[in-house]
Formats: structure tokens, C-alpha cells, sequence
């Protein structure tokens, strides 16, 4: 069995090669990622897991994205005002993205770092791809 | 022998590509040529204070006073809308880091298997299936991605703009994705405000004429003769067709849920059964969702701070001694083309692509822009700054001891 290490306790992670998750574009121009798993992520995380974790953040950028009475009053209520409610108030839209950057930060905390691996947050690639660090692994003793 | 990294903290804006400028520390963004922008702005304050100056009055007193206070609210609104639309991000895509754009030209190559020598290579298009219709994502040369559903690349701008509508003049920026509905706004709230001065220009007109007799009225006001309130109308008249125009132009657009760029290349015209792909086949349906929609942030992050590295030089004796020792690798590989393309010979490719994995630290200032054959508008274009290769720095850097 792998040990498992947190990133803290790596000296110097050297990466060994990253990944890109693209976009899903069969239902249009909403922010969807593919869930297919990714060859060179298969000897270190589970494919389950991997899965679950692009799907909550389908999940959570349709909620961000979603049409609905919500918005519809969101978005009337900042044309009354010229836009300049938004100067005071944060966009749903924005709400919904710190909460994703939590989610990320959660995940890789918990299951990814363990596994010498790292998600960066979609929105630092202007949600193009999902990037996914994959580091030297330590444990093992030589370079995958 | 060792070399001084001076490290500041820059905003992200800085070192943006792309032909914008920026002002206010990254706050506003806009196109490089603003003087059509500034002409707009002055024929709408310019207008607006004469009509507040010579006929408000007037209007205040003998009709009501709620017809000055609802041009000026609606001025204000124009105001906000232009400079809402001109200052903020259309919804610019970053251009692919080093190891995004090398893995994207992997799996091309991959794709694309092996070439015969003289023959051309493949152009780099992905079908992608939208709601039954099959959707063409074309690669950019410059931003070395391929182009989202409806994404275009913006040649005043240098950028790849999201939902691309188009590049306009007068307001100084691109239209697209995150600032449509504040474009549209100022197109519909400026018919609006015009034909509220034509017709208040009229009523004034008459009112005086009414009073005085029409040609009294011309003699009352010499002094005013350039800018009486008939000339404004002849403005007006002319200024009202073109913006009234164009707003019902963006409405049928809008009601159809397609761009300007799309109907202009006819993309959706209905020839060999193409349909709109993104429409939701319901007039109300679409104007909800480009009006009314989610507000989207801009992925472009302007004010965040970042580590620009310097180098310094410390002795002249170091000199000597760089062209013998190892080559610092930042140096010497941004004059090679970073991604291998149809010019790079064979046995540079594996070393391009290895070093691009190792060298994490590497700015996108160094990052030299591609220029296969098949892009004619790269060929016009000058190599920015900051693509230009540092070869002239290399006499005066030293070799970085490792740590």
C-alpha cells in the first residue's frame, strides 16, 4: 500500500506532467466539462472519484448558469438600477464560483494532494480545461 | 558567479497580450483607437447640454417640469450603458499557457497521424454535436486554443472574444458575451433618448411659432442661430434613422438568439438544413436569456498580483563565462518556435516538449507567437514586445546557480 503524504510534506514537487479536462459542448454553450477519465490518471485515483468530482462541478456551474425566475429578477431588478446595484452586491453568478473555489480547494485537501495530484480552479484557465497537476511521486522512489 | 533576480509584484493586467489598454490600475479596459469613442461621447453631451440649456427652460415652464427631469434620468441611463459597454471585459479567453498549448498540439498530432513531406497539413477544426447540429471549433494561431461554440478572434483587439458579436467603433471595445446587454441597452435607451429631443425639438418649435410667428421665432434668437433647435432637429432626424436602425437590428437579432458575426458569415441561414443550434425556438425564451441571463464574470482576473522576475547582471567578468557555461534555459529556447509546428525539424520536437514541462517559471512575455502559413492574418501582424525574442539580453545575463 502507497503511503500517503499531504503536499506539505513534499520538500520540492517536481511535476512529472499535467492533464487537461476540456469543455462539453453537446448542450450548448454552458460551462460543462467532459467526465471521461483521463489515461494517465489511472494508477492514481479512483475513477469513481474522479467522476464524482467533475460531475459536482458540472453540477455546480449549471446552478451558477441556470435561467430561471432567479435570475430573470436578478437581472431586471440591476437594469432598473443603471448596473450599479452590482457595486454593492455580488452576482450570483459570483456567489456560485467562490463556492466552486472551495469545493476545489476541498477536494484537493482530501483526496488529490494525498495522491500527488492537483486541480487548479477552472476559472484561472478562463473555463477552458480542467488542469490537473500530476507530481513526482515520492513515495515510490522513482520518477513515474 | 551568480545572477540578481530582482522579483516585483505586478497586476496581471500588465502583462496581459492582446491590443487593449487599461486604465485606472485594471480597472477599465477598452481597444487601443478611442477617438471614435470620444466623438460619441462628445455628440451625446454635446447634444444633450444644448437641448438642457435652450429648450428645457422653456419647456419647464409653459408645458411641465417632469420633461426636463425624465431627459436628464434618461441621459444619465444612456451615460451609464456607453460607458458600462465601453469600459468593461467583452469576455476575452487567456491565451493557453505553455503546457495547455503543447498538450492541445499533441493531440493534433496525434489526431492528424503522419503527414507525407510537401503535402499540407489537415486544417485543425474539432466537430463538437450541439442539440443535434454539428458545430465547427476552429484553432487559434494566436491563443493557441480551439475556439469555443460562438467565440471569435478580435483582430483590433488581438484577443479571442467570447460569444463574439462585434468589434465597434463608437464604443471604443469588442461586443461580446459579457457586455451585449449593456450594448443593446444604450443602442435602445439612445433611440429613445433621441427621439425624446426630435420630438420635445419639434414641440418647442411649434410652441414658439404658435407664440411669435415662425419667422419671429428664427429673428428671437440670433445669437443662438448655429445651434437653435432647428439645426438639432436636422441632427437628430439624420442621428435617429442610423440608431434606430441598428436597434432593431440587434432586437431581430436578439429575438433569434445569433450574433452579428453569425449573420454576417450566414451561419445560420438555413442553407443545407443548418439550423441555430443555441436558439430556443421561442422569441421570449431568447430575449430572457440574452437580456435577463446570468451576469458572467470576467476570466481574465486584470487585478490580481503576479511575480515578474528581473535579472540583474552583477560582474562584467560573467560575461566571459556565459557563453561557455550551460545556456539558461529561458534564453535560448524562446528563439526557437516553443510549439514544434510543420517548421520545427524533427529531432528538436521531444526536447521543445520537455523543456516546456520544466520550466513552470516561464513568463508569457518570453512566449513567441506561432506563424504557420496557413494564417494570413498573421502575416500583417508585428510582433508585439513582448513576443519578440530576448536574444539581445543574453550578452548581459549570467548563468543562475542552482540552489
Amino acid at each position: 500500500m502507497a503511503e500517503t503524504h499531504s503536499l506539505q510534506d513534499l520538500q520540492q514537487p517536481i511535476i512529472s506532467s499535467k492533464v487537461f479536462i476540456q469543455r462539453d459542448y453537446s448542450s450548448g454553450t454552458i460551462c460543462r466539462f467532459q467526465t471521461k477519465f483521463p489515461s494517465e490518471l489511472e494508477s492514481r485515483v479512483d475513477k469513481q472519484q474522479f467522476e464524482e468530482t467533475i460531475q459536482t462541478l458540472n453540477n455546480l456551474y449549471a446552478e451558477a448558469e441556470k435561467l430561471g425566475g432567479k435570475s430573470y429578477l436578478e437581472g431586471c431588478l440591476a437594469c432598473l438600477t443603471a448596473y450599479t446595484i452590482f457595486l454593492c452586491m455580488e452576482t450570483h453568478y459570483e456567489k456560485v464560483l467562490k463556492k466552486i473555489a472551495k469545493y476545489v480547494k476541498d477536494q484537493n485537501e482530501k483526496i488529490y494532494a494525498p495522491r500527488g495530484l492537483l486541480i487548479t480552479d477552472p476559472i484561472e484557465r478562463g473555463l477552458r480545461v480542467i488542469e490537473i497537476t500530476i507530481f513526482e511521486d515520492r513515495s515510490i522512489g522513482s520518477a513515474r | 558567479m551568480s545572477a540578481v533576480m530582482i522579483t516585483r509584484k505586478v497586476r496581471k493586467w500588465e502583462k496581459l497580450p492582446g491590443k487593449n489598454t487599461f486604465c485606472c490600475d485594471g480597472r477599465v479596459m477598452m481597444a487601443r483607437q478611442k477617438g471614435v469613442f470620444y466623438l460619441t461621447l462628445f455628440l451625446i453631451v454635446g447634444t444633450c447640454s444644448l437641448f438642457f440649456a435652450f429648450e428645457c427652460p422653456y419647456l419647464a415652464v409653459h408645458l411641465s417640469p417632469a420633461i426636463p427631469v425624465f431627459a436628464v434620468l434618461l441621459f444619465l441611463f444612456v451615460m451609464a450603458m456607453l460607458l458600462r459597454t465601453s469600459f468593461s471585459d467583452p469576455g476575452v479567453l487567456p491565451r493557453a499557457l505553455p503546457e495547455e498549448a503543447t498538450f492541445i498540439e499533441m493531440e493534433i498530432e496525434a489526431a492528424n497521424g503522419n503527414v507525407p513531406a510537401g503535402q499540407r497539413p489537415p486544417p485543425r477544426i474539432r466537430n463538437v454535436q450541439i442539440n443535434n447540429q454539428i458545430v465547427k471549433l476552429k484553432y487559434c494561431y494566436t491563443c493557441k486554443i480551439f475556439r469555443p461554440p460562438r467565440a471569435s478572434h478580435c483582430s483590433i483587439c488581438d484577443n479571442c472574444v467570447d460569444r463574439f458579436d462585434h468589434h465597434c467603433p463608437w464604443v471604443g471595445n469588442c461586443v461580446g458575451k459579457r457586455n451585449y446587454r449593456y450594448f443593446y441597452l444604450f443602442t435602445l435607451s439612445l433611440s429613445l433618448l433621441t427621439i425624446y429631443i426630435f420630438t420635445f425639438d419639434i414641440v418647442h418649435v411649434v410652441m414658439r411659432s404658435v407664440d411669435k410667428g415662425f419667422l419671429n421665432t428664427l429673428k428671437e434668437t440670433p445669437g443662438t442661430y448655429p445651434l437653435n433647435s432647428d439645426h438639432r432637429v436636422l441632427v437628430c432626424f439624420f442621428t435617429l434613422w442610423s440608431v434606430v436602425g441598428l436597434t432593431g437590428f440587434h432586437t431581430y437579432l436578439i429575438s433569434l438568439n445569433q450574433t452579428t458575426n453569425e449573420d454576417i458569415k450566414g451561419s445560420w441561414s438555413g442553407k443545407n438544413r443548418v439550423q441555430n443550434p443555441y436558439s430556443h425556438k421561442n422569441i421570449i425564451k431568447n430575449c430572457c436569456e440574452v437580456l435577463c441571463g446570468p451576469t458572467y464574470p470576467s476570466v481574465l482576473d486584470r487585478r490580481g498580483l503576479m511575480q515578474d522576475d528581473l535579472p540583474v547582471s552583477t560582474t562584467s567578468a560573467a560575461l566571459s563565462s556565459s557563453s561557455s557555461s550551460n545556456p539558461v534555459p529561458q534564453t535560448t529556447k524562446t528563439t526557437a518556435p516553443l510549439i514544434p509546428n510543420e517548421h520545427t525539424p524533427d529531432d528538436a520536437k521531444p526536447s521543445i516538449a520537455a523543456s516546456a514541462q520544466t520550466s513552470p517559471s516561464r513568463k508569457r512575455s518570453t512566449l513567441p507567437s506561432c506563424r504557420p502559413w496557413l494564417h494570413p492574418r498573421l502575416m500583417l501582424k508585428h510582433p508585439s514586445p513582448r513576443t519578440r525574442p530576448i536574444s539581445c539580453m543574453r550578452g548581459r545575463l549570467t548563468f543562475v546557480a542552482p540552489p
